[in-house]
């Protein structure tokens, strides 16, 4: 399936390669290299590059480039798929995964590359299994391992490669039993010029951070399940259980993950926690234009909306912007064009506004478009959904845990138009 | 990227070399100083093993880079038999990597493998087994052979896991070896472990993809398996499923589809209604048997749909292409909403997902109209997801959304992206030429564009208003003036060759303006592009068959420019043309027709998907994102014609004895499968919070699992596979009879299933258990089941000869049973005939007796009539006058934890409100405690329905059943009413759904007043279809029970009024006929049926409402043919 693996990073530096079968010259890349010359912007190279004897199939994350060799038939998806695993095996192991701690850690890389395909099909990709094999690096043992020679190498067969439980290993234990849940919910949202929401929904995770001895066997359940509208579980959770009786039963991976991620769909009304008010106008005569936003309160359920990010991908023909902000701070970034606005805090007592002039590269054409707006915030203890945990039970186990429940909700893709 | 170049020699990214804070001396120093690499050879011949780990360190990174390390492979080589792990593990990679350069050194590493395969540990014999069969050395292939079929034997699952993935390694390295190789794929795909099952499927689609042969015996333990095999696994083999089932089973949409094509597209007047349609899953035309879907297929789709939830997006996408390739119409639907959510994930996903979408929304339109929105662009998505949302959005209008869509296009047009911008522009094209309705909103607004600055927008424009202008040039002579005009302007070549053929193909709307765009153009001529070159030519040679007289010179002009253009391909047109338009005393034949040549009419120009017709490619596959086939693609194939031996899947009984040992058996128990209970049935119950119920539960369970003689994870697959197949006769009624032993069986087997959902803190306690009374275990379980399921009883000691004393017995595989049957069969009428016991009386093969009419002798009928009747004593008297009444189940025993619920039509008038169709439903308590408060909560209805509850039944004491009526107004359509059944301690979720038959009442009328509705409801309103009666159908009494059975209808009295004036018809052709009308609307519903010789017959229903009867139409059709 996957033949051979290249990292590149984003200024075209090949500096890693792997190979499950026989060896492929690295110059297959330099199809990717063209493509991705092509393509300008680096989400824009196609994930899928057909070379006269191979297929490259490639994935952008965190300014790397992940590029497969495919000679034969397979599903791209799964390729892609596995592809982001692997990045965030790395995320896992090396606490980020970028150019500098794979090359900090290129033996383990290569150790974790190899124990997750076998002439290139996924064999070990759940991180409770990988850590069991090779275990992740500490300051702390990398210490020792220097001093002692010894290795990062586990030397017996994780017991959950064995077992219908690949996701948990046997044996844990700990002092404090813990299970933490994260309700993150982000608004995805379209708004039009007037204000008007064109489109709008809700995508929902449960992160769960559980430390628990032994085997629990967890349940959670919600008050109001019904508003879920599409579910994906993490393979520990039994979908029979949820179809039947609309609660989340699972045995839990140890430490964090993804329980489960939702939807609520656009059917739904979808409550827009803030307004925005904008004026962006360019104008024929005399090299100007004029921009006015203001953000205030809409529907926040009586909570203060946070960590307010106002962003605007200007036209080219913008050179600078002489603005005066009465909250937060607002940069210009000539080079990016892209002007963020850093609000904070929302105050609905004295709403925040921005306002000046824009200055417009001389005899250039005034932009055809108002750019539009990306709106970043925050709003601590609450799902904008109202989904609501109801209990979390434990059987299997003795002791007494503790238990935690947290919401948030953010914007997610939520933009204005104008 | 420009310094792209630089990374394709082999020496590039020495910049990046001395961030290497891992070997502190690797520093820069490598590149080609092997003073370097002695160093390195003396840390690997020294015998410290720090030395030497950090030596193979620092050859990996060098192999990570790209480097080449062969020279070190003899120093290497040396270490595989080290003590140390992780040095013994680099060495593996070391050694995969350069053995194929370096054959012999690489022979001397084979022995150390050989011994590690040996090893009691299953961790080493796998490790070794993996780094053996990927050393690309072609004289080791023989141990490989050996050393794979050997490991397929393993005791260790995980080792035969390393095998199977084995596989297709020696298979590459040697391709003579397959014979042999499938050999072990065989056995290996009989292998009853999760872990195994994905891996040796990756093989068999490696090796031999073409052998479909091998899936048969295991292709139901597959789908039961399927659940737990991990996520990768998955992927490969629902693909290899998809194309398994395409070859064995029949096209469930065969009906549909060829009922579509045979012109009847008017009767559907919107989707939604054509859904309705197809879930009557039932033949129309008489040639056809009605399609009945193979349990195995079910089985299939059933076993998949979970995964939809997945969180891996290619599982998703797998059981999406295989509902879309492999499900009934009605049921593809709901891969929309998982598609959907996979549109949140990263770029790449949504980039795969949306070019399949866009595949899918080609077909399946409807599918994915509600998410319309989902699919609306920002303007941060990236260019190449932007166009594909695009393609998606405009396969998606229609004539409702349309205006909707079309607002959003106007706002993409404002994009900065100039790429997205140019395809919106064609999208709007699109758009117009599909729906006529828009065409002229769509053009005015593309002529607007024309005045845009952008030259890019205005040139895309004008290529998309020519193609629509083709559609109706009459009315739009002004926008061909105005483009003309534009011809100044624009230099997009592609804009101005468009421009130049609309004036010449339109040149009589616009005779004043055409010569002198022709004037214009032959000054610049020299300097245009060819392909407007070829259009000035073109242009000319038109007017100057239309208009010679101002042209001429200007014509000679152009083709003399021409005939000396550097350009073949425009030399050669212009002494064509010259040769085809201008009179000379040599000019052919052809001269006179030069004219019609020109400007003979052109069919306007289909704008179509780029994404048409890639779904002959497999859904999800490389090739078709690809659009072209990708080297290893196995094809889709299509539909057989008739159905293969589904017998082929039916397993013999499993000869399991052999392994006894103690190890195995302990193995095996970690292997039960985890998600056990989702087998449709799982008892609620069990769920932990009533612990002293689930104890007993598992305890029995289990014992006769640990009595099954340690071979139990082979039983339950077996056992599920069976049951499975129950489930599926229930359902679809298909089956004659139910098996008395199958059922007899089922609530042990339940139990076993649920115990398997409850903890695992459960599963153990109750493992303890049966350790310590083993020896009693079996009289236990015998008793326990018989206690928590008490009708059971019966059936149990029933068959006690069999079951008690060996429970493998009991087990007997689907395969066997048929030759019992008639005899069970009989025995069971019998019983049934003389207890009268309610207890006995299970309800839910209740159903079974009233399944198909026709199948029973008609006494027989009458007999369970009457045993049903004896057995709702309580019922009132509200029983229908005529034919059977079909019992339907709502609750299943299991399912409502002793509550069983069955509903019926009884075809009575329903009295609190008429217009609504009465639902007699029948709660029977088979629990030892009393029910309470039963009733109805939250009816979830479509719109416009209704529900009248029944009266809340305060009390149900033990064994008793309580029939009562309640009403629903279904609206004429048959959608489902959803409800939840409460009891004072639960709740069910249940919904009835009416055959089309039942949502009519009998209306009288005689035949003149018959024929003069008749007469109104032409058209549209009739649909006629011809048929062959069934071989039962010979009379008139059995044509009109078929008929009234069907549906809720009367007959009409025929020949009374008629025989005073004409002559009464033909006795060999008579005409049936019977009127009805809809409960909740009161439309007529009128159906003739006109028998001819032969045994031919032609049915024909008269109903407004036309999905109405388009549906009671193939009900008919069914029911008449039988």
């Amino acid at each position: 399936m996957i033949h051979s693996l290249f990292l590149i990073n984003n200024a075209g530096d090949l500096f890693l390669e792997k190979h499950w079968k026989s060896v492929v010259s690295r110059s297959v890349c330099d199809y990717f290299f063209e493509a991705r010359e092509k393509a300008v912007e680096p989400d824009n190279v196609p994930p899928v590059i057909r070379t006269p004897h191979h297929y490259l199939i490639n994935i952008y994350r965190e300014k790397i480039f992940f590029v497969s060799v495919i000679q034969t038939e397979v599903p791209p998806l799964f390729v892609i798929e596995f592809l982001h695993r692997v990045a965030e095996t790395f995320q896992d192991y090396f606490g980020e995964c970028s150019e500098t701690t794979i090359k900090d850690n290129m033996v383990i890389v290569y150790e974790l590359l190899e124990e997750m395909l076998d002439n290139g099909f996924p064999l070990a990709t759940e991180s409770n299994i990988l850590k069991e094999l090779i275990r992740p690096p500490t300051i702390l043992r990398s210490m020792v391992n220097t001093i002692t020679g010894s290795s990062n190498v586990g030397d017996t067969l994780p017991t959950g490669q064995l077992s219908t439980i690949p996701w948990r290993r046997a044996g844990v234990k700990y002092t404090n039993n813990e299970a933490y849940f994260d309700v993150v919910e982000e608004i995805d949202a379209i708004l039009d010029k007037s204000g008007t929401t064109v489109f709008a929904e809700i995508q929902g995770v449960i992160d769960a951070c559980v430390k628990l001895s032994g085997m629990p066997d967890l349940t959670l359940s919600f008050m109001n399940p019904r508003l879920l509208d599409d579910v994906s579980f993490h393979p520990c959770v039994r979908y029979k259980r949820w179809e039947s009786e609309r609660v989340i039963s699972f045995i839990p991976p140890d430490g964090n993950f993804q329980l489960m991620s939702y939807h609520i769909s656009a059917q739904n009304l979808v409550a827009i926690p803030i307004y925005v008010k904008q004026n962006i106008s360019f104008f024929e005569t005399g090299p100007s234009g004029r921009l006015d936003i203001t953000v205030g309160p809409k529907q926040t359920m009586g909570k203060t909306v946070e960590c307010l990010v106002v962003t605007v991908h200007m036209p080219k023909v913008v050179l600078s912007a002489s603005l005066n902000a009465t909250q937060g701070t607002y940069n210009y970034d000539p080079v990016t064009k892209i002007l963020v606005w850093d609000i904070g805090k929302l105050n609905p007592q004295k709403l925040p506004n921005l306002k000046g002039s824009l200055s417009l590269q001389s005899g250039a054409p005034k932009p055809e478009e108002n750019p539009s707006l990306n709106i970043d915030l925050k709003i601590q203890q609450l799902a904008i959904s109202g989904l609501k945990v109801n209990r979390l039970d434990m059987y299997g186990e003795k002791y007494k845990p503790f238990k935690g429940v947290k919401y948030v909700t953010k914007a997610g893709k939520f933009q204005v138009r104008t | 990227m420009s310094a792209s170049s630089a990374f394709s020699d082999e020496k590039g990214g020495s910049a990046s070399e001395p961030e290497y804070g891992h070997d502190p001396a690797s520093g820069g120093i490598f590149s080609s100083d092997y003073k370097r690499h002695d160093d390195l050879k003396e840390m690997l011949d020294s015998n410290k093993d720090s030395l030497k780990l950090e030596a193979m360190k620092r050859i990996v990174a060098m192999i990570a880079r790209g480097k080449n390390a062969s020279d070190l492979f003899p120093a290497v080589v040396k270490n595989v038999a080290c003590k140390n792990i992780e040095v013994k593990k680099l060495v593996y990679v070391y050694l995969v990597r350069y053995a194929e350069e370096q054959q012999d050194l690489a022979l001397l590493s084979i022995s150390t493998f050989q011994r590690g395969l040996k090893d009691p540990n299953q961790l080493i014999r796998a490790s070794a087994l993996r780094v053996l069969s990927s050393i690309r050395v072609t004289i080791i292939v023989p141990i490989m052979m050996l050393a794979i079929k050997e490991a397929a034997s393993d005791m260790s699952p995980y080792v035969r896991k390393t095998a199977a993935h084995a596989i297709p390694k020696l298979h590459s390295l040697d391709p003579e070896q397959k014979d042999q190789l499938i050999e072990v794929i065989e056995k290996l795909l009989a292998d009853k472990t999760t872990l195994v099952a994905g891996s040796v499927v990756m093989a068999f689609e490696e090796v031999c993809p073409d052998r479909i042969d091998l899936i048969h015996k295991n292709y139901r333990k597959l789908c039961n398996l399927l659940i737990d095999v991990e996520e990768w696994g998955q992927v490969v083999i629902i693909n290899m499923l998809t194309r398994y089932a395409r070859t064995q089973f029949l096209n469930p949409n065969i009906n549909e589809s060829l009922l579509e094509e045979s012109s009847d597209k008017a009767f559907y007047a919107s989707d939604d209604e054509e859904d309705e349609d197809k879930k009557a899953e039932v033949a129309t035309l008489a040639k056809r048997k009605p399609y009945v879907m193979d349990p195995d297929h079910r089985l299939l789709l059933r076993n998949t749909k979970p995964l939809l939830q997945s969180r891996n997006a290619a599982v998703v996408m797998a059981v999406a292409q295989l509902y879309f390739h492999l499900a009934p119409k009605a049921e593809v639907g709901i891969i929309a909403k998982a598609l959907v959510r996979l549109m949140r994930s990263h770029s790449e996903v949504q980039y795969v997902v949306l070019q399949n979408v866009a595949t899918m929304t080609i077909k399946r339109r409807g599918m994915f109209e509600p998410y319309l929105k989902s699919f609306y662009i920002r303007s941060t998505d990236p260019t190449q997801i932007k166009i594909l949302k695009l393609e998606v959005l405009t396969n998606l209008a229609n004539e409702t959304n349309i205006s909707t869509i079309l607002r959003e296009f106007q706002t993409y047009i404002k994009s900065m992206d100039k790429d997205f911008v140019a395809a919106s522009i064609q999208a709007i094209g699109r758009c117009a030429t599909n729906i006529g309705e828009v065409r002229d909103t769509c053009l005015n607004g593309l002529v607007q564009l024309l005045s845009n600055r952008d030259e890019l927008v205005v040139a895309e424009s004008v290529v998309v208003i020519k193609k629509l202008l083709q559609m109706q040039p009459e009315q739009h002579s002004d926008i061909i003036k105005h483009m003309a005009k534009l011809i100044d302007n624009i230099q997009v070549p592609m804009a101005r060759a468009s421009i130049l053929w609309l004036i010449g193909e339109y040149c009589e709307h616009v005779p004043k303006i055409a010569p002198d765009v022709l004037r214009k153009m032959a000054k610049t001529f020299n300097n245009e592009e060819d392909i407007v070159k070829l259009q000035i030519i073109n242009l000319a040679a038109k007017l100057y068959l239309t208009n010679s007289k101002q042209t001429k010179l200007l014509t000679q002009y152009v083709l003399n420019l021409a005939k000396y253009d550097q350009n073949y391909d425009i030399r050669d047109r212009a002494r064509f043309i010259r040769q085809l338009i201008v009179p000379t005393d040599k000019s052919g034949a052809l001269n006179k027709y030069a004219k019609k040549l020109f400007l003979a009419l052109k069919p306007a120009p289909i704008l179509e998907s780029p994404f048409k017709d890639r779904d002959h490619f497999q859904l999800g596959s490389l090739s078709h994102l690809l659009n072209a086939k990708a080297g290893g693609y196995q094809e889709l194939p299509d539909w057989p014609e008739s159905a293969p031996d589904p017998s082929v899947r039916n397993v013999e009984i499993p000869e399991w004895s052999k392994c006894t040992s103690r190890k195995d058996r302990k193995e095996k128990k970690v292997e039960k499968p985890f998600y056990s209970d989702s087998e449709g049935e799982s008892g609620p119950t069990e769920s932990a919070d009533s612990e002293s119920d689930t104890g007993s539960g598992s305890e029995s369970a289990s014992a006769s699992d640990e009595s099954g003689s340690g071979s139990e994870s082979e039983e339950s697959g077996e056992e599920t596979e069976s049951e499975e197949e129950e489930e599926d006769e229930e359902k679809e009624k298909k089956r004659k009879k139910r098996l008395d032993k199958t059922k007899a069986k089922k609530p042990a087997e339940e139990s076993a299933e649920s115990e398997q959902s409850s903890g695992t803190e459960d599963r153990k306690r109750g493992r303890k258990a049966v350790k310590n009374q083993k020896s009693a275990s079996e009289s236990e379980s015998e008793s326990e089941s018989s206690e928590s399921e008490d009708e059971s009883e019966e059936e149990e000691s029933e068959e006690e000869s069999e079951s008690d004393t060996d429970i493998r017995k009991k087990k007997t595989p689907v395969s066997k049973q048929p030759p019992k049957q008639s005899k069970k069969e009989s025995k069971k009428e019998t019983q049934e005939m003389s207890l009268l016991d309610l207890d006995d009386f299970e309800p839910a093969p209740a159903s079974a007796p009233v399944t198909p009419v026709n199948f029973l002798s008609s006494s027989l009928v009458s007999d369970l009539e009457g045993l049903s009747l004896t057995d709702t004593i309580l019922a009132p008297t509200t029983i229908a006058p005529s034919g059977l009444i079909k019992m339907y189940e709502l609750l299943h025993r299991i399912t409502g934890e002793g509550l069983a619920v069955e509903y019926c039509f009884s075809r009575q008038p329903f009295s609190p409100e008429p217009n609504m169709v009465a639902v007699q439903i029948q709660f029977t308590n088979n629990t030892n405690s009393e029910t309470k408060n039963l009733h109805i909560e939250e009816p979830r209805m479509q719109s416009g329905m209704r529900i009248r509850e029944f009266a809340e039944i305060d009390m149900l004491a033990a064994g008793e059943s309580v029939t009562v009526v309640m009403g629903i107004d279904f609206c004429d359509s048959t959608q489902a009413a959803n409800f939840q059944l409460c009891t004072h301690t639960r709740k069910f979720f249940v919904s009835i759904q009416p055959p089309v038959g039942e949502l009519m009442t009998p209306a009288f009328l005689t035949e003149n007043d018959f024929k003069k509705e008749q007469g109104k409801l032409m058209g549209m309103n009739e649909i006629s279809e011809k048929l062959t009666l069934g071989e039962k159908c010979v009379n008139e009494h059995v044509i009109v029970e078929r008929v009234t059975a069907t549906a809720n209808l009367s007959r009409v009295p025929c020949g009374s009024d008629k025989e005073c004036s004409i002559p009464p018809p033909p006795p060999s052709a008579p005409v049936y006929r019977f009127a009805g009308k809809t409960v909740s609307s009161g439309c007529l519903v009128l159906v003739t049926v006109t028998t001819k010789e032969g045994g031919a017959a032609q049915l024909t229903v008269n109903c407004e409402k036309m999905v109405i009867g388009t549906m009671l139409v193939k009900d008919m059709m069914q029911a008449l043919s039988q």
